[in-house]
């Protein structure tokens, strides 16, 4: 198995790592049992995600499109954050080997269950907007 | 990669460089010596007798005689030739239908057990326990009137405990029951004796003593009913056809016998290093050594840490160009940590952080520093963005009963 540059690259200097304390939503997908928990923070203002980071428990990968995907919605709208996809996170790392396809879906997991927790937050219902967030969809550990 | 980077190859479990008597051993076999060893025309004679004698080598190191070694290409195919090919045998000349083995076997042992499960016969695993090691009493108590054979393995590959195999062999002796080991681990770190440690069969590869991968070996014991694994010439008494691989098997007959004329020596090296980097690495918070510290193989360090992923782990290590293995799932492409770890009692939670550096004889102890130096570095680093840790932290999970 191997990585791309660009993921090695992100794995070896990610961005947006760490803990946020003046988050506007929070949210954590994955477990322990399967070896991967991304926790995702936003920071909204207006409608803009002003500020994005991440902690992650995982492999390289589970790392890497952590990384990628805060880069990637950081100054967007919330709207536009949702319709990030598992595959434009694996695209912009220049691709991820099969095995590690469900690290970009629960990257992709990660920012819709912060902006879900967002929306409680704020008081609003976040299912109609963000849908449901499947758990481990990917791994089929029955967690 | 910066190549100002020290570089410390701590997997000597996974394999090992071909030294350089060992190359030198088998270079006149290429160009020169190349003849076949089935030819009787002088230039085959001059690959025939080498090849013979490195029989000889190997069996003098394992306390057999040269009749009883077959070349092979590799461990898993010494394995699976052994156990396959006793039990069809025991099978078809006296009924008997059970297989007796351990939890934690290499996959050339577990999986050939398995596609023998799907032939129709039975198969006990026994437990390995918290110090993974198979206790007698319990082989005596599975071995039944069945029992074909029992395969344990001399010393595991990735905990590095060492099996009381001297004493589960005579079980077997006593009961009438074939005992084949995987001893691929244990070559050169284990003194073995086939005949006064009651073995009937045991499995060796080249590359994890310093010869070229692709060659290995089985030490059949005189007497054992055993299939024939390669249909075709006469080569290794007709059970195994096939032109020798000349050159490789006089390289592991060179590797085998400095590995096995230097046990002492290797035991009295590799283990104040092995020690020295267990101490220093308990220091670190939330870590545990995997398997039994006493009945343990002089270069293996075995750990988890609580809160850290392996693959991560080995990314990073390898960035401060240090190469070693972890049972984590995410190294092995599957969705389950090791069996191995598994099988000491370890939960998901914990195996996923795992770490194995094994020693051989290019490590000085300036690697155990070095590792020791950047390791801690390491584990700080991913924990520090780990949620998990974060969790285990704030007393939000617990894992410390494992430790």
């Amino acid at each position: 198995m191997a990585y791309s540059e660009k993921v090695m690259e992100h794995f070896a200097n990610p961005r947006n790592v760490g803990e946020m304390q003046d988050y506007s939503g929070v949210g954590e997908v994955g477990n322990p049992k399967c070896g991967d928990i991304m926790r995702m923070y936003i920071k909204v203002e207006g409608d803009i995600i002003t500020d994005v980071s991440f902690m992650t428990f995982g492999c390289g990968a589970a790392i890497a499109t952590s990384s990628m995907a805060t880069e990637l919605i950081k100054g967007k709208t919330i709207g536009e954050a949702l319709k990030l996809t598992n595959k434009a996170v694996m695209e912009a790392l220049d691709g991820l080997p099969p095995v590690k396809v469900h690290c970009s879906v629960l990257a992709e997991q990660a920012i819709k269950a912060a902006v879900s927790d967002y929306y409680t937050r704020q008081g609003i219902d976040p299912t109609p907007i963000v849908g449901s967030i499947p758990e481990c969809e990917e791994c089929g550990c029955g967690l | 990669m910066d190549n100002s980077v020290r570089k410390v190859y701590a997997d000597n479990a996974a394999t090992t460089a071909v030294s350089e008597e060992v190359l030198n051993a088998m270079l006149p076999f290429f160009r020169e010596n190349y003849g076949n060893p089935s030819s009787l025309y002088s230039l085959g004679q001059q690959a025939k007798a080498p090849l013979e004698q490195a029989r000889a080598t190997v069996a003098q190191c394992l306390g057999a005689k040269p009749n009883e070694i077959y070349f092979t290409s590799c461990g898993s195919e010494s394995d699976n030739w052994a156990i396959k090919g006793a039990a069809r045998a025991q099978r078809s000349k006296q009924g008997k239908t059970h297989i007796i083995t351990s939890a934690f076997e290499h996959h050339a042992v577990l999986h050939t057990c398995q596609a023998l499960e799907r032939e129709g016969f039975t198969v006990t695993y026994l437990p390995v326990h918290e110090d993974g090691l198979v206790r007698p009493q319990e082989l005596e108590a599975a071995i039944t009137d069945s029992t074909a054979l029992v395969t344990i393995m001399y010393a595991n590959n990735e905990i590095g405990t060492i099996q009381p195999v001297p004493e589960l062999a005579a079980i077997c002796k006593e009961r009438g029951v074939l005992f084949h080991t995987d001893a691929v681990q244990a070559i050169g770190n284990v003194p073995i004796d086939v005949k006064a440690q009651n073995i009937d069969m045991l499995s060796l590869s080249g590359h994890k003593i310093h010869a070229p991968k692709g060659v290995g070996a089985l030490y059949i014991r005189s007497g054992v009913s055993i299939e024939t694994f390669l249909d075709g010439g006469a080569q290794e008494r007709g059970r195994r056809a096939g032109t020798e691989n000349v050159a490789e098997i006089v390289g592991l007959a060179t590797a085998m016998k400095i590995a096995a004329g230097t046990v002492e020596e290797r035991i009295a090296r590799l283990t104040p290093m092995r020690d020295k980097l267990i101490e220093g690495i308990l220091k670190i918070e939330r870590s545990r050594l995997n398997g039994s510290k006493e009945h343990r193989l002089p270069g293996n360090v075995s750990f988890c840490f609580q809160g850290v992923e392996g693959e991560s782990l080995l990314l990073l290590l390898d960035m401060y160009g240090i190469s070693a293995s972890s049972g984590s799932a995410c190294t092995s492409g599957s969705l389950d940590p090791s069996h191995v770890l598994l099988s000491i009692g370890l939960p998901h939670e914990v195996a996923h952080g795992s770490l194995r550096l094994s020693f051989g004889d290019y490590n000085t102890m300036e690697d155990v520093d070095y590792i020791l130096e950047v390791l801690p570095k390491i584990i700080g680093r991913l924990r520090n963005m780990s949620p998990l840790w974060d969790a285990i932290r704030t007393g939000k999970v617990n894992y410390d009963e494992y430790m």
